[in-house]
């Protein structure tokens, strides 16, 4: 699990920053969403995966009695599924709008900011 | 509990926001809750300054979840500072705002979303455990997005694709950062992080943690090779908005590189030199691009990068001089860096026009306001005894200390380039003779507007400059401040007893 696992997040990764150096508008939205869950998959295999063992402490007991699920990563994962949602929801308003002023998708016709003026 | 005062500006501002919320429509009264609620949120970080300077440390443990289970905030001085710092510049901003900023773009929520900007800010200085800082640099990009697009002119839009895309990369790499970390440590704590940092066995991993962090803030941070968004968007929101990411943003960069840099990890040798090679670079790239700008804001925000390459410098360095050094010309560019944008947002409304090539003759047109202007952009350039000047004797000390006479050169050369680009905007837009520039349709320029709303320009202006001045003149006692804050970075037992509460 845990190979395959590092196999996926090393796959959203590079196919995240490829997209993300495409010349197309919406390309470089779609790099982000793959890079940020790429990066989420990442907190949750780091947070080593425990299986079938929840964070509950049984009845009749005080303390854990064997290894348990480390809930941490989850709630981090959480926050930042809800941050990235946030984000990505602002980028496509923003591309839109982007491609409207701009009336082009293409990044390297987008370099007004930048010249000389 | 005393502790919460740590926690009032940040609520404040929060506060603010909320009450500003319910006058979405009346854009009069947002300008007034914004300026009213600058002042008190600033009365409000000088007692925390207060508290921190002669009481030391405050924690506070979120829920009173014990450290290093719960969220932590700490103030130390340097967070206390920062707070004050960014407290200062809100007032300056939200003055300065609240006559600049026309309604059509202050309908669209201005005014809540600087104060939520300046919320994040004051947490991202606060906040004691890595992942929360992930969270607070997080609302800082969303408010300044909004604050960077409001408006919607073709030059925003597309400098915000820009701005927007490396701020979300840098953030989804400061978020891998934290995940190897976890992964090592299984800590989210700053202080429990050291502690549990030097006991993982294998070490190469941690250096790894330690890059890929560099990177993430690097990008945040504007440093070479990773600085392109900056110039390509800091020019083109309105001044105001351009002046509280010119002075703050970026300096959060620097502020979470020297936390890092200074808390979690040791330093080792390749750390250092991949430190200086940057500093180096930063300070040469933004110093070079400096000299051919146009544009005046554009201008300053090729300066922006050449001087966090000094910042970059002193961490290099790693020592306690060199960190005082640091922190110095941090408390001074946060200012001056502000003061420019706003000045030149201010020649704007004067003149018409943000190009040097058409500007001209603002001297004999306006001597008193010239020389206002004239303290930012010597203080910048650090004449003695204006505030640029002080914080570069200790890094060059440093500089010789430690025999980085590499660094100590360029530093000289950045503080050369920076003399050089400012005399020749002194004199293309303040002593050239020039034609009258024709005004964009519906442009308010500073003749047409009422005496009240010049004096909320020149106001701020001068509140910023006065602040400068006292940095400069009162140098001793930032100098005092500085050197506080470097030994408490040179010694983190001060931060971990505080936190952990281990004695």
């Amino acid at each position: 699990m845990e190979i395959l696992l590092a196999f996926l997040i090393g796959i959203l990764y590079a196919s995240g920053i490829y997209m993300m150096l495409r010349r197309s508008l919406v390309k470089l939205i779609i790099g982000i969403i793959l890079l940020g869950n790429g990066a989420n998959l990442l907190i949750f295999l780091l947070g080593r995966i425990t299986k079938d063992k929840p964070p509950i402490i049984p009845e009749h007991s005080k303390v854990f009695l064997d290894g348990f699920a480390d809930p941490v990563p989850q709630a981090l994962i959480l926050t930042a599924i809800v941050i990235s949602f946030g984000l990505q929801a602002f980028a496509i308003i923003l591309i839109k709008r982007a491609y409207k002023v701009a009336k082009t998708d293409d990044l390297d016709q987008m370099n007004t900011t930048d010249e000389y003026a | 509990m005393i502790n919460s005062i740590l926690l009032y500006p940040l609520l404040f501002h929060f506060f603010v926001a909320i009450v500003a919320l319910f006058f979405w429509r009346d854009t009069r009264i947002q300008r007034v809750i914004s300026v009213a609620g600058s002042i008190i949120a600033l009365f409000l970080s000088i007692l925390l300054f207060r508290e921190v300077w002669y009481n030391g440390i405050i924690t506070m443990q979120s829920g009173n979840w014990k450290a290093p289970f719960g969220i932590t905030m700490v103030a130390d001085t340097l967070s206390a500072t920062l707070v004050l710092l960014t407290n200062i510049l809100g007032v300056a901003i939200a003055i300065y705002s609240s006559t600049s900023i026309i309604s059509e773009r202050a309908k669209f929520g201005y005014f809540p979303i600087f104060h939520l900007l300046l919320m994040g800010l004051t947490g991202a200085f606060i906040t004691g455990d890595i992942f929360n800082l992930y969270v607070w640099f997080e609302v800082i990009i969303i408010s300044s997005f909004v604050l960077l697009t409001i408006g919607g002119e073709k030059p925003q839009i597309e400098g915000a694709v820009k701005y927007f895309t490396l701020n979300i990369l840098a953030s989804v790499i400061f978020l891998t950062a934290i995940a190897v970390l976890y992964g090592l440590t299984g800590t989210l704590n700053m202080a429990d992080l050291r502690l549990k940092i030097a006991l993982v066995e294998n070490q190469s991993l941690v250096d790894i943690a330690a890059l890929i962090f560099f990177i993430g803030f690097g990008i945040k941070s504007a440093v070479f090779p990773l600085y392109f968004w900056l110039p390509a968007s800091y020019h083109t929101p309105p001044a105001a908005v351009s002046a509280i990411f010119g002075g703050l943003l970026t300096k959060v960069g620097v502020y979470a590189m020297i936390r890092v840099f200074t808390l979690l990890f040791e330093r080792s040798e390749f750390l250092d030199n991949l430190l200086i090679l940057v500093a180096v670079l930063t300070i040469l790239s933004g110093a070079l691009g400096a000299l051919i700008q146009n544009n005046i804001q554009k201008l300053f925000s090729y300066l922006i990068i050449c001087h966090i390459g000094f910042m970059i410098a002193g961490l290099a360095m790693n020592t306690t001089v060199a960190f005082t050094g640091t922190v110095f010309y941090m408390i001074h560019d946060i200012v001056v860096k502000a003061n420019l944008f706003l000045v030149g947002g201010f020649i704007y409304r004067l003149k018409g026009s943000y190009s040097m090539r058409q500007l001209g003759g603002l001297y004999q047109s306006h001597p008193k306001l010239s020389l206002l202007l004239l303290i930012p952009l010597f203080s910048l350039v650090g004449i003695p005894p204006l505030s640029g000047f002080w914080p570069k004797i200790s890094l060059i000390t440093a500089g010789l200390t430690t025999e980085n006479y590499l660094l100590i050169a360029f530093i000289i050369f950045g503080s050369f380039v920076t003399l050089l680009v400012i005399a020749k905007l002194w004199s293309e837009v303040f002593w050239k003779e020039s034609e009258p520039i024709s005004f964009k349709a519906n442009f308010k320029s500073f003749h047409s507007m009422k005496k009240k709303e010049q004096f909320s320009l020149v106001f701020a202006i001068a509140l910023l400059a006065f602040v400068s001045l006292y940095i400069g003149f009162g140098a001793e006692h930032i100098q005092n401040l500085s050197s506080r804050i470097a030994t408490e970075l040179t010694t983190p037992q001060l931060y971990l007893d505080a936190v952990l509460k281990t004695k």
